[in-house]
């Protein structure tokens, strides 16, 4: 097949590249743009490691294909700090210690972020709920709830 | 996944008519689609990408119901005020299906197309028998582990199991599907597997789904969807219910039921004998439990399914008893 010309906006700066249709957002973020902080775990949908924000909304980067990213706004790991200082996100994830072999943490800061946007984020219920589609083979989860639950009392005050 | 070419329609007839040249398919939210593609299971010559088509997306709630446009997205539409109020099971269904980001992706007109999740149809590499995927080729799954598979409306052919909980409390509420010019009902869209298990779906070449639409009633607000599964969330039913009910003046006896069974069928399946079965009748724990056993009427189980028969008809009831809760 031919490769398809496309431009993507990742994280504030656009890209253009040449990609086969059948690519996948996340292996063009990780092979062909070097933003190897969206991990590819299952690569099937189940485990959430490659969950990136596309306009603003927690998709899975392994069953989006690069070419329908085209004319959106990509926002992954990478573009979460703002000028040097963590997201309140990231920070309650290194205080709470929510994360063992940190694997999959990437996806679950770029899904809790979404979770909190969304007001999904008002009980520990509720979190564990609307962060189901994060696995953690280490069995973080008390903590990744902790963390969830403090990033979103600093965001809400 | 083998390579494919991709096209992004710009308008409902250049996407209708992409889309029904061999080889073809419509792409919208990819999460059955890019999965099974890269199952081999899918193998698409061209993708029609439909995402970017603009005005698919509404959600028009009125005094006669609802009408949601087919790209609109499973989270929102769950999170929608009109519909959390007034067809809470559709709420219910929704947003205890997949994960958030599967549901933010997912699109209303997929959620209908999404195939079943039977291990075996998912595995051609090492299954070669699926007459789903190729027909007369066999079934692996019967004489296999069936602890997933159909207690209801399977065949020799196919014991598939439909695993979406969206169209479970579609079919309950007597909902259609608009397809352009043409409207079914969301019970005849599904088809029973029979001979022909490879056909899923009452659509045709260069047919699309453009909307749903859900009749308002007294019974779709009062409503539930009860999902138990092996796990809390993130799981596809073992057993669910949609129930919906509206009572007579006196607040006891029941004028209008629906039920639909999910988890269990090889389609959303509308439980008609037990609505017939307690319609008329005083809502009344003993009854609605003896008249949830006709739920699972002509079930046939193939080994390790069997519990859902015994599951299935507690669900339906448990869904009965706590939407009478307040009587």
């Amino acid at each position: 097949m031919t490769s398809l010309p496309i431009t993507l906006t990742i994280n504030g700066h656009r890209h253009e590249l040449e990609v086969e249709p059948r690519v996948t957002l996340l292996d063009a973020l990780r092979d062909r743009l070097g933003l190897t902080g969206t991990k590819k775990g299952c690569d099937h949908g189940q485990c959430g490691a490659c969950t990136v924000h596309v306009d603003g909304e927690r998709v899975l980067a392994c069953l989006t294909l690069a070419a329908q990213a085209e004319g959106r706004t990509v926002t992954t790991i990478e573009g979460l700090a703002r000028e040097g200082e963590l997201h309140p996100v990231q920070a309650a994830f290194l205080e709470q210690d929510a994360f063992q072999c940190g694997y999959c943490t990437t996806g679950q800061i770029m899904s809790a972020v979404a979770c909190i946007r969304e007001g999904h984020a008002g009980s520990d219920e509720e979190i564990r709920e609307y962060m189901a589609g994060n696995l953690c083979r280490c069995g973080a989860y008390p903590h990744i709830v902790a963390a969830v639950r403090q990033a979103a009392l600093e965001v809400q005050s | 996944m083998r390579d494919f070419s991709y096209l992004r329609a710009n308008s409902l007839d250049a996407a209708r008519q992409a889309a029904a040249l061999p080889g073809a398919m419509l792409l919208a939210g990819g999460t059955t689609l890019i999965d099974l593609a890269k199952c081999g299971v899918a193998e698409p010559e061209t993708l029609v990408d439909i995402t970017h088509l603009e005005g698919l997306d509404k959600i028009e709630v009125s005094e006669r119901g609802v009408i949601i446009g087919a790209l609109a997205r499973m989270g929102h539409v769950a999170d929608h005020a009109g519909i959390r109020s007034r067809f809470p099971a559709v709420s219910e269904a929704l947003w205890q299906a997949a994960s958030a980001q599967i549901r933010n992706m997912a699109t209303i007109g997929g959620n209908l197309m999404q195939r079943t999740r039977c291990p075996y149809f998912r595995d051609p590499a090492n299954f070669s028998a699926c007459n789903k995927r190729e027909p007369g080729s066999g079934c692996s799954a019967i004489g296999g582990v069936t602890r997933g598979h159909a207690v209801l409306g399977t065949s020799d052919a196919c014991i598939a199991m439909y695993p979406g909980d969206l169209a479970v409390a579609l079919v309950a509420f007597d909902a259609t599907v608009h397809l352009g010019e043409r409207q079914v009902s969301v019970d005849d869209f599904f088809l029973l597997p029979g001979s022909t298990p490879n056909r899923e779906h009452a659509i045709e070449p260069g047919e699309m789904i453009t909307a749903i639409e859900i009749p308002g009633s007294a019974a779709a607000r009062r409503s539930t969807y009860l999902k138990i599964r092996d796990r809390q969330s993130y799981e596809f039913a073992a057993a669910s219910a949609a129930v919906g009910i509206e009572f007579e003046a006196d607040g006891r006896t029941i004028r209008d039921l629906r039920v639909a069974l999910g988890g269990v069928a090889t389609k959303p399946w509308r439980a008609r004998a037990v609505e017939a079965a307690l319609i008329g009748k005083v809502w009344e724990p003993d009854t609605v439990r003896a008249a949830s056993l006709l739920a699972v009427e002509g079930a046939v189980d193939h080994g390790a399914n069997h519990y859902k028969i015994e599951l299935a008809p507690r669900v339906v009831a448990r869904a009965i008893l706590k939407m009478g809760e307040t009587v």
